[in-house]
């Protein structure tokens, strides 16, 4: 099995052939969801701790319960009630969850890097539920399944991400997931969120919204990420929603089977048209649904990942 | 030096299978509920095999599944994880006779996990198994129902079920370390 590491803490730093583990894994844990019993006793005796220092509900809520899909014991750590108003640093706190003997620690915070700074010390697995504007890896590979799963493959498929990309974790672990696996991906959005920069990585970028429309396969929108931008980014959501929202006229230029994908929370009339949003087209949900077997692929697959590994 | 001997050929496997395919057919009179499900992976081509030869024998399709029992593995610490296979069943499997289908059944632990598995599914009316070989060695109270070839063999030995490109039986193998 091509599965060797102790951590997930990037989709940058795996081989195609590590992403595509995760997702053949995960098929196999999507059928568990929809079992009359949706629950493997593969990791039980395990203790999880969700860490949690930036809120977040949908991301916590999603490992909460693929970790109990999973037989694993799970408990939550919240920034708000933790130790960190009292002066203790990231590192001591990591360690006294340790401590409980924990043997998965997710993490979620505001600064780039702090799960691989834990990765150096902890003996405990580390993944990475997001780190500020650096990477969601398993966002992206829940996002690649879903496409994978409608689409077949990725290899060849354009994908377009509009919207917020430089303040995006979502949006760098997608592009480096899907220019692994052979997807040609544009770029699209103000020029203020989405620099010339990103072309470095391999994607194409483009300010023209219909050109970045027409050919794509998949369309990938972002939320503005409000909490990290400071307001003089675009002028207003209501000139934002106008240039680059996706409505009925702009799909209908689309390809007739492009799918339509969205991250969440969403904002409707900002990035997406309500109409859309519930549209047959558009995949939010099964997204939801898919996040929970990635989730139980990646806390299985780091399980069984050895601490001597050099890559880990 | 590592070696290996080849202790049955394809015409006498073959044989076995037919046999134990019959044997199936005789224990259950009811066709309709027989449920074949082999376990990943090398479980599954033989229950394809044995649903061949029960739907000449019935009169009707017999359907093959597989079970993928890494989940309930009771080694998950030890040895680490393993590649997931689909677990593809072809129906509910709620009051029907699931024969269980395995190449070379010794500790019964894969079985037990397979049980395990099948369980989360739904509520069988009864589970059977049917192994090509049997031997020996078992760690858990668990018996074959149906039984290709029993072949006593060494602890530290490994037999192996060898199938052509095309799924069909060739031969097994006994290899001493």
């Amino acid at each position: 099995m091509n599965w060797h590491r102790k951590h997930l803490l990037d989709i940058e730093s795996l081989t195609p052939e590590e992403i595509t583990t995760v997702l053949d894994t995960a098929r196999e844990f999507k059928t568990v969801g929809e079992r009359d019993i949706k629950k493997v006793p593969a990791l039980q005796g395990k203790t999880i701790v969700n860490f949690f220092v930036e809120p977040s509900t949908r991301t916590r809520v999603s490992f909460e319960l693929s970790a109990k899909r999973l037989s694993a014991d799970i408990i939550n750590f919240a920034a708000d009630a933790s130790s960190f108003k009292k002066g203790e640093s990231l590192k001591d706190t990591a360690r006294t969850l340790e401590a409980l003997n924990a043997d998965v620690i997710v993490i979620r915070h505001k600064a780039t890097g702090a799960p691989h700074f834990l990765a150096r010390f902890l003996k405990a697995h580390v993944v990475n539920a997001g780190d500020g504007a650096h990477e969601h890896p398993t966002q992206a590979l829940l996002d690649v399944f879903t496409i994978r799963e409608k689409k077949g493959a990725i290899e060849g498929l354009n994908v377009t991400i509009l919207g917020d990309i430089l303040y995006s974790r979502v949006a760098r672990s997608n592009i480096w997931a899907l220019l692994k696996l052979g997807a040609n991906v544009t770029l699209c959005g103000p020029s203020t969120l989405v620099p010339r920069v990103f072309e470095q990585m391999g994607c194409q970028v483009t300010y023209d919204l219909d050109y970045a429309l027409a050919s794509a396969d998949v369309i990938n929108l972002l939320r503005i990420q409000h909490e990290r931008q400071r307001k003089t980014m675009f002028p207003s959501i209501g000139e934002y929603a106008n240039l680059f929202g996706l409505n009925r006229g702009r799909l209908a230029k689309t390809k007739p089977d492009a799918m339509i994908m969205h991250p969440g929370p969403m904002n409707r009339g900002v990035e997406i048209e309500s109409e859309i949003a519930d549209g047959d087209r558009a995949v939010i949900l099964e997204q939801v649904t898919n996040g929970i077997a990635v989730r139980m692929a990646a806390l299985y697959l780091v399980n069984g990942g050895k601490a001597e590994d050099v890559n880990a | 030096m590592p070696e290996e001997r080849t202790v049955l050929g394809a015409d006498a496997i073959g044989r076995a299978w037919q046999r134990v395919a019959h044997e199936i057919a005789e224990a259950n009179a009811d066709g309709g509920a027989v449920l074949l499900v082999g376990i990943q992976r090398s479980g599954v081509p033989l229950a394809q095999l044995l649903g061949e030869t029960l739907g000449g024998i019935y009169g009707h399709e017999v359907a093959a599944g597989s079970v993928e029992p890494g989940l309930h593995r009771d080694d998950l610490s030890q040895r680490g994880m393993s590649e997931l296979r689909p677990t593809e069943l072809p129906d509910d499997l709620t009051n029907k006779v699931v024969v269980l289908v395995d190449d070379v059944l010794a500790s019964g632990r894969t079985v037990r996990a397979s049980i395990d598995a099948l369980i989360g599914f739904g509520r069988p009316r009864c589970i059977q198994l049917a192994v090509l070989i049997d031997r020996g060695h078992r760690e858990l109270p668990i018996r074959p129902d149906f039984v290709g070839k029993n072949l006593p063999s060494q602890p530290d030995e490994h037999v192996e079920v060898r199938l052509t490109d095309s799924d069909a039986l060739q031969s097994v193998v006994i290899k001493t370390p």
